[in-house]
């Protein structure tokens, strides 16, 4: 089983990496401890399972890739 | 339908001229084009900004920009849609964001172009960092319309 895990933008900063492969994990917040050695999910954190919008609680399967992000801020200013 | 990421600067106007050259269907059948174009400051929340980089996701950034052009276009009656967003390195007056659509009648192309504007703000992965005088940040929160 292998999970990708990425991060983005100032939770990249935050977390020290950008991406990591997990052997298992079965939901994202479960992904996001593995990864981050179970570190406190900052507020606002913003979750995708395969570029889908999705909740913290939600199951995650083998090949699944998990990104984790704060709020977005595209377009104009 | 086009939506186009871009690391390189690009001239909204020229852009316009060039899509509707390259679909000359189009030509004859539109009555109404909105166009919005979202371009870089050199200030905000009191601060000089000097340049800001756009981090994005690119394939869940595309495919969002996709979703959303598509719903416009189920939701209105619309012709074309035009997205062009830049990443990368940005300094102030560059353009970010071109939004185009056509439609036979302005009822549906100002609401549409609206609507692209204000779901690519919420949902498109893409984040703002701002580098000010010997300093840099991160934009937490859209400013509201």
């Amino acid at each position: 089983m292998t999970i990708t895990v990425k991060f983005f933008a100032s939770l990249r900063e935050t977390v020290g990496r950008d991406e990591c492969r997990l052997q298992s994990a079965t939901t994202a917040l479960d992904a996001w401890n593995a990864a981050t050695d179970a570190r406190a999910v900052p507020p606002n954190t913003l979750v995708a399972i395969n570029m889908e919008y999705a909740e913290l609680s939600q199951a995650v399967k083998d090949g699944d890739e998990v990104a984790f992000f704060p709020p977005v801020t595209g377009g104009a200013r | 339908m086009s939506v186009e990421l871009r690391s390189e600067d690009f001239d909204p106007w020229r852009e316009l001229q060039r899509h509707q050259e390259a679909n000359p269907q189009l030509a004859g059948r539109f009555g109404a084009t909105c166009v919005f174009v979202g371009t870089m400051r050199d200030f905000n929340e009191g601060d000089t900004v000097e340049a800001m980089t756009l981090e994005h996701y690119p394939a869940m950034t595309q495919r969002h920009l996709e979703d959303i052009a598509n719903e416009a276009t189920s939701r209105w009656n619309l012709l074309d849609t035009l997205i062009i967003h830049r990443y990368g390195d940005i300094r102030p007056n560059d353009p970010i964001v071109l939004l185009a659509v056509w439609s036979t009648h302005r009822a549906d192309s100002f609401p549409a172009c609206r609507y692209l504007i204000e779901e690519l703000k919420t949902r498109a992965p893409f984040w703002k960092k701002e580098m000010l005088e010997g300093n840099e940040r991160w934009v937490e929160k859209n400013t509201p319309g």
